[in-house]
């Protein structure tokens, strides 16, 4: 056998970028183990039970880079209590401790305190930047010690969070000396802005090249912010709150005239449709546009500004579109890769929303598409195999028909040989989202058909266990499997334990498991975790008085390496 | 009309199960349709939207209009969208709820409706320069520059919440944003009357 020196090996190594790349390079011996170990970066934690936070530091010690997911994916639809758990603090408490030297953290999904955020600002000498999407407990408050104390920080990048509002202050934290953002997003924060503070942070720092304002923030500052900023690749355009007559509209239009490099577009919180001229200049350039927070533009106003935007690869818009729009959007946008389609009236029977014929009008316009986010009120089986058959790109197709369990209108039938035709031609498919009626057949195909599918999300679909069997069986790279109101039970949960071994998690509610279902599969299956999550009354009763036949409502099972958890609250019964 | 609504509801998308005919959650608070409420306490009703906000257009005259349906089974946590986004969509539809925001926009003798979001203009001068701009390839004249200046051709009239029909310009201007649920302009000698200073 060749002996490769040590130096060798991590030059070698170091060419790897992909997470798993390096974790298979790892597991070939322990020389190897150590130099990968020595030499990585960028640490991915998938689920933040999966391991203690010590573990991770202490076998990465030079870590510049750390991303960690908290929360299951359900819980962004209220289905994981508020208090379930997903804690920022262990893993910046560890990481102070053990990696001093990191440089970037990226949070999804996961509880944040200010206390955290303040522990943060002031452990790491070096750190860059911050990215924290879709997590809660942290206020203003923690922005400002984020602020105050990084010293160099380039990024401060806020999605989708829940930010208490405790003042406008946080953002004038910023030093004079700060002049190294690139990228600031604070688009998702409900308060008001110091906006002297924000115009002069955007002034000083010459790389800004990402910025999104929140809806507090008025026309007028936009316009004096583009003044200073027009080297901006990417905008969040705050209110956008304008009427054409006025002086303001003007000055917004020469300062998107003055915006050469701009190429990715959001907010119009407020936007009407008549100031949406100011950016056609813009558009030409436009590869990324998301209005599916301004439900003012519609109709001709925005199909006319989606006909200029040809170099457009993503775009993210309400269904008040139209099918129409879509039609608009598909003899434009060639480049088009991904597209979401978010509904507009959620409690309404959306009278103005887009149905199958959007769909295929798309397909056949954008053969590129591979990304696909798409809630409508009625599809047919007819319009999935066109699709399937125009775009076999796909690698996320996720379609959400409004109404659980509707079938295809037109035949009445369930929509297995729709989704079948997608899973058979999209070889590349790793998620996919299911929604109307569904029988076992359309599982049946996604096991035969779907190789690398990553991720499955099911909802009121099925007839028996098999339907879950199927997929089970079936796709060898499952990593994340979540279900809601289908009736799996206990055969089908039983049948293959070791899978779950090979995924990072599954998620089953207000299906038919039972408790001795979950009982017996943690028995077999030391190595994974199986959360009972039990919200009912009967949680005050203790987990021993339930029978074995009680139905369980909420049960999440991920494989880890730390036995249990310790912050778990009452209602969660680890078994 | 009874008929018509019952028939209706065999047509009506729900969020239930399917066979389920009754909510199994309580119902939502939000009611479906066009018909935007009419708020019963006006002033209070916009001393909170000073943040405006574009109401989603609800096919006003179709098929709910006439009388308020039953609210909606909610499913919780249907359909996936995530709580943020859903939490930005209420508040905009409660938002627009407290005052008139997107008034129809008509003139005599002109073959089409325009819509306006009122909310949209500091005040009387604005809105009179919009509409103008709006309505100037219908237009031979000019609009009224201030309230009751007679021997223009138009006048700018709106109807109130009680359906009367008003001169524009009387009252403040932000009684007007929430009472006013359509604006007309009227021509000629319909004007006049209206037109003239008392």
């Amino acid at each position: 056998m060749t002996y490769f020196p040590e130096e060798v090996v991590e030059h070698i190594v170091d060419f790897l970028g992909s997470h798993r790349d390096r974790n298979a390079v790892s597991t070939v011996c322990k020389a190897w183990y150590q130099v990968e170990r020595l030499s990585r970066r960028n640490v991915f934690v998938g689920n933040c039970y999966a391991i203690r936070p010590e573990r991770v530091m202490a076998r990465f010690p030079w870590m510049k880079s750390l991303g960690v997911k908290g929360k299951p994916h359900f819980a962004d639809f209220n289905l994981v209590p508020y208090d379930w758990g997903g804690f920022a603090q262990p893993w910046i408490e560890a990481a102070a401790r053990g990696c001093p030297g990191l440089e970037e953290l990226r949070l999804k999904r996961m509880v944040v305190t200010d206390d955290d955020l303040e522990l943060l600002a002031r452990s790491f000498p070096s750190f860059k930047s911050l990215v924290l999407v879709s997590c809660e407990g942290f206020s203003t408050d923690g922005l400002a010690a984020i602020a105050t104390y990084c010293r160099g920080l380039r990024e401060l990048d806020l999605q989708e969070n829940e930010v208490e509002d405790h003042g406008r202050q946080w953002l004038s934290c910023f030093p004079d000396s700060c002049t190294s953002l690139v990228s600031l997003n604070f688009a998702c924060l409900k308060g008001e802005i110091n906006t002297n503070a924000l115009e002069r942070l955007v002034a000083r720092c010459p790389d800004l090249r990402s910025l999104k304002l929140n809806r507090a923030i008025s026309v007028e500052s936009l316009n004096r912010i583009l003044a200073r900023a027009p080297h901006l690749v990417d905008l969040g355009t705050g209110s956008m709150m304008v009427n054409h007559h006025t002086e303001a509209y003007h000055r917004l239009i020469n300062a998107f005239l003055g915006c050469k490099s701009l190429r990715s577009l959001s907010g119009f919180w407020d936007a009407s449709s008549c100031c949406l001229q100011a950016v056609y200049p813009v558009c030409v350039n436009l590869t990324a546009l998301n209005l599916s927070y301004a439900p003012a533009i519609q109709g001709d106003d925005l199909i006319k500004l989606i006909c200029l935007c040809f170099k457009l690869q993503k775009l993210w818009v309400l269904d008040c579109i139209g099918d129409k729009g879509l039609a608009a959007v598909a003899s434009t946008c060639k480049d088009l890769q991904e597209l979401r389609v978010f509904p507009s009236d959620i409690y309404g029977a959306g009278t103005t929303a887009v149905t199958e014929e959007g769909l295929v009008a798309i397909s056949s316009g954008c053969s590129k598409l591979n990304s696909l986010l798409y809630f409508c009120y009625q599809m047919t089986n007819t319009a999935l195999v066109t699709v399937a058959k125009n775009c076999p790109h796909f690698t996320r197709f996720r379609l959400c028909i409004l109404d659980p369990g509707k079938p295809d209108p037109v035949t009445d039938q369930p929509l297995d040989e729709g989704f079948g035709a997608i899973v058979r031609s999209c070889k590349n498919l790793r998620r996919l989202s299911l929604s109307g009626l569904l029988t076992d057949k359309v599982f049946l195909y996604i096991g035969m058909h779907a190789e690398h599918l990553e991720m499955l999300s099911i909802a009121f679909a099925g007839d028996s266990d098999k339907g879950m069997v199927y997929v089970l069986n079936g796709c060898k790279n499952l990593r994340k499997l979540e279900i809601r109101d289908c009736p799996f039970g206990d055969d089908a949960l039983l049948k293959d334990v070791t899978k779950y071994e090979t995924m990072r998690s599954l998620w089953m509610s207000s299906c038919d498991v039972t408790l001795g279902g979950c009982r017996a599969l943690a028995a077999k299956m030391p190595s994974l975790n199986v959360e009972i999550i039990n919200e009912s009354d009967e949680a005050d009763e203790f987990q021993e008085n339930l029978s074995d036949l009680h139905k369980v409502e909420k049960l999440y099972v991920y494989r880890t390496v730390a036995r249990g958890r310790t912050d778990a609250p009452d209602f969660v019964w680890i078994l | 009309m009874e008929a018509a609504g019952e028939s209706l509801r065999d047509t009506e998308l729900r969020l239930g199960l399917p066979g389920t005919d009754a909510p199994e959650k309580p119902a939502s608070t939000v009611t479906r349709g066009g018909k935007r409420a009419l708020p019963e306490d006006d002033e209070e009703g916009y001393a909170k939207s000073n943040k405006s906000s574009s109401e989603e257009e609800q096919g006003e005259g179709d098929l709910c209009c006439q009388e308020p349906p039953a609210a909606k089974a909610q499913v919780v946590g249907w359909p996936p969208i995530r709580s943020y986004r859903k939490n930005s969509l209420h508040a905009r539809k409660v938002e627009g709820e407290a005052a008139g925001l997107y008034v129809k926009v008509s003139m005599d003798g002109a073959p089409y409706l325009r819509k306006i979001d009122l909310k949209v203009y500091k005040g009387y001068k604005e809105l009179r320069e919009a509409l103008d701009d709006m309505f100037k390839c219908f237009s031979l004249g000019e609009f009224p520059r201030k309230e009751g200046c007679s021997g223009s051709e138009y006048a700018i009239t709106y109807e109130d919440k009680d359906g009367d029909l008003m001169l524009v310009g009387d009252v403040p201007w932000e009684m007007f944003i929430s009472s006013c649920r359509r604006l007309r302009i009227m021509k000629g000698s319909e004007a006049r009357g209206l037109g003239s200073r008392h």
